[in-house]
């Protein structure tokens, strides 16, 4: 027992009924680098046969949004004339009365874009638009949560008010609304659309997160060990943050779990509606923000950069009788710019 | 509990207002106005033209002026114009201390008129209530469905856990909530519309002369909107209903109905899916809204003539009353919603008590 302790110290386990510490020396042997929280939680999640699996298709897709130039066999956005609604490579004949053919795996769209290509590149998009919006919700959401319930009175009284609002509203008529009315500001130029999209996803979803955290923080500010931490002297920012936050976090990874999925069909819906991201249509730029290049190629020789194009775009807001003037002025620029850079 | 409903009232105001505030602000975010998007490329409407329609509309007015007009129906105009503003029926009045003349044109959400909208000249009220008919008819159907499918398979998952059936119903509940609703909606369509033929691919009735009713038309027409609408209820109602179960199966008072000797139908459907009911009742709020959101989508595909399309055909249209009224009118249905939800929560289990 002794000799396998001293060989082999990590592996030691105490009998139970024997006395688990007898001399100094066997309690070192017996004792083990401590294990932290985080370390505990992933060897769990690794014997959960589910959620491995999920992780593996997750990491797939992340896989694929990052190589898409490499694992796409065709540009999604070059047009293939003549060859619009292929079918599939492995249908002999379409009701188009087309054959599919091993080039196009998935064969291709009305206008002739490869299907399989413009699927892998939409990865990115997905994963773009699921995570980064839930880091904002998530981010927004617990302080408000933490601050509404560790306040209370009127700063919860406010906070909670602000969220009956959102949460009046169904979410879909909710993101209907934003993207339709801001679509064609800035903001909604800006990286193709993408930025409003995360601005209306978090204007909707912090609400849900904001209120689960505040129930949280309700029940833990009345246990003993803040009560002890206040004791001891600790500032309510550092309750709020390290005594509070972490105890609820559980709540927050559940939420999101839901999020993260709910803003992927989200931006589907959306842009199955036509109100998504802005399509790109430059085969040499996929997915970047179409907007602000064209425009900028598109300035006059003598202005600087960017700086004119988003003085023009930030116009269109204030002043509504020439905002359509100015808006088509950019817009066959735009286009002419476009048309130019794939002409060459 | 009348002073709980009363208060709960009570705070519907503020978030009332704060929704009228918010979508006024939003709608009046974008770009352009609704005569020039209407106008636009018209080469006989002058300048001119296009002010005096604005001015016709209001739309030339600051928006805070434009808001209050909205909602209160007067109107107000700088200074003393009283003498060329009254009309019958149109009574004003001039305010010396801040120099205009304020006309009550008997209109304002206040008084529950919703205004006029900008496409057809219609009260927004006539076009809501007659939209509101077929979204009603479709969001009851699929809750329904969502109901009457959603908790028998919830319920029979959790008595049989662990078995093949259990394991069936959870992964499809999982994929339901995973597909996207127009994607189902499309993947059906193809199916039962183009493939084999058997049901219609949109509308709420077949067009004919008469347009009149058909009882077996129009449930055709029902099915695949319906179901569409349904699959992500089914798939919510039977995990709730499954985990509640469970929950339910586990507790003392089932296990002394057991050591009685009831029959196990009788132990599952009368003492254990009573009680595990419950919760049911606090999720009835959120489906609703779910429902009615996803009302939205479906009825754009299945071009069903609803409260979702004409709000998303409003937005697009920037027919600015129309949007506005129908997010009001959504709003007072779900806080209405909520508040059902919770008033049921308590008068199905005695333990709720609302201060």
């Amino acid at each position: 027992m002794t000799t396998s302790a001293q060989t082999k110290p990590q592996q030691m386990q105490p009998k139970p009924g024997e006395p688990a510490v007898a001399t100094p020396d066997v309690a070192d042997a017996l004792s083990r680098p401590a294990r932290s929280l985080w370390r505990d939680a992933w060897s769990r999640l690794l014997h959960n046969k589910a959620a491995v699996a999920g992780a593996i298709v997750i990491l797939f897709f992340m896989f694929v949004a990052i190589f898409a130039p490499v694992l796409a066999p065709h540009n999604p956005l070059e047009l293939n004339s003549g060859k619009g609604f292929l079918p599939p490579m492995w249908v002999e004949r379409s009701s188009t009365g087309k054959a599919g053919v091993p080039e196009f795996i998935l064969g291709t769209d009305n206008l002739g874009r490869d299907v399989l290509s413009r699927v892998i590149y939409g990865a990115r998009v997905s994963m773009v638009v699921g995570f980064i919006p839930t880091i904002i919700i998530v981010f927004i959401g617990v302080s408000m949560g933490l601050v509404a319930g560790y306040w209370g009175g009127a700063t919860d009284n406010l906070l909670m008010r602000l969220t009956d609002i959102v949460y009046a509203f169904p979410d879909l008529l909710f993101f209907i609304i934003v993207m339709t009315a801001l679509r064609a500001t800035a903001l909604g130029q800006f990286l193709n659309g993408l930025f409003l999209l995360f601005v209306a996803l978090a204007l909707v979803n912090w609400v849900g997160v904001a209120r689960l955290v505040r129930g949280q923080v309700l029940t833990l500010k009345e246990r003993d060990f803040v009560l002890a931490s206040r004791a001891v002297g600790a500032s309510h920012f550092r309750i709020m943050v390290r005594h509070i936050l972490p105890n609820s976090l559980s709540v927050i990874i559940v939420a999101m779990a839901f999020l993260i999925p709910g803003a992927i069909i989200t931006e589907a819906i959306l842009g199955y509606l036509g109100l998504g991201l802005r399509p790109s249509t430059d085969p040499t730029d996929i997915f970047s923000p179409v907007g602000g290049r064209c425009c900028s190629k598109a300035r006059p020789p003598s202005t600087t950069s960017r700086g004119f194009c988003w003085r023009r775009l930030s116009r269109w807001r204030w002043s509504s009788s020439r905002s359509i003037s100015s808006a088509t002025a950019c817009a066959t620029r735009l286009i002419r710019a476009c048309a130019n850079k794939a002409a060459n | 509990m009348t002073r709980y409903i009363f208060r709960r009232l009570l705070q519907a105001i503020p978030t009332l207002i704060g929704v009228s505030i918010l979508s006024f602000i939003l709608v009046n975010a974008a770009p352009g106005d609704p005569v020039t998007m209407r106008t636009f490329g018209d080469t006989r409407m002058t300048e001119e033209a296009r002010q005096i329609l604005r001015r016709q509309l209001g739309l030339d007015q600051h928006p805070i002026v434009q808001y209050f007009v909205w909602m209160t129906g007067l109107s107000v105009q700088r200074g003393d114009q009283v003498a060329m503003m009254t009309r019958p029926g149109k009574p004003c009045g001039y305010v010396g201390g801040i120099d205009v003349t304020v006309c009550d044109s008997g209109g304002g959400i206040l008084r529950g008129d919703l205004g006029i909208s900008l496409d057809t000249k219609q009260p927004v009220w006539d076009r809501i209530v007659e939209r509101m008919a077929a979204t009603l008819e479709l969001g009851i159907v699929s809750l329904a469905l969502s109901l009457l499918i959603g908790v028998p398979l919830g319920v029979l998952s959790a008595v049989k856990h662990g078995s093949i059936f259990d394991n069936l119903v959870r992964f499809f509940a999982v994929v339901f909530r995973a597909v996207p609703i127009f994607w189902m909606g499309l993947l059906l369509i193809f199916v039962f519309s183009v493939m084999l033929g058997w049901l219609p691919t949109g509308g709420r009735q077949t067009v004919s002369l008469t347009q009149e009713f058909d009882l077996g038309d129009r449930l055709r027409h029902l099915i695949l909107p319906a179901s569409v609408l349904a699959f992500g209820g089914i798939a919510g109602f039977s995990r709730i209903m499954r985990t509640e179960t469970l929950e339910v199966l586990h507790t003392d008072y089932i296990r002394t109905a057991q050591a009685k000797g009831l029959s196990p139908g009788n132990v599952w459907f009368v003492h254990a899916f009573r009680n595990a009911l419950i919760p049911l009742m606090t999720v009835m709020g959120p489906a609703v809204v779910g429902v009615l959101g996803g009302a939205v989508v479906v009825e754009t595909i299945f071009a069903w003539p609803g409260m979702g399309r004409l709000t998303v055909n409003a937005a697009f249209q920037q027919d600015y009353p129309v949007v506005l009224g129908a997010g009001m009118f959504f709003a007072v249905l779900t806080i209405v919603g909520y508040m059902l939800s919770d008033i049921f929560y308590a008068a199905v289990d005695p333990r709720v008590r609302f201060d």
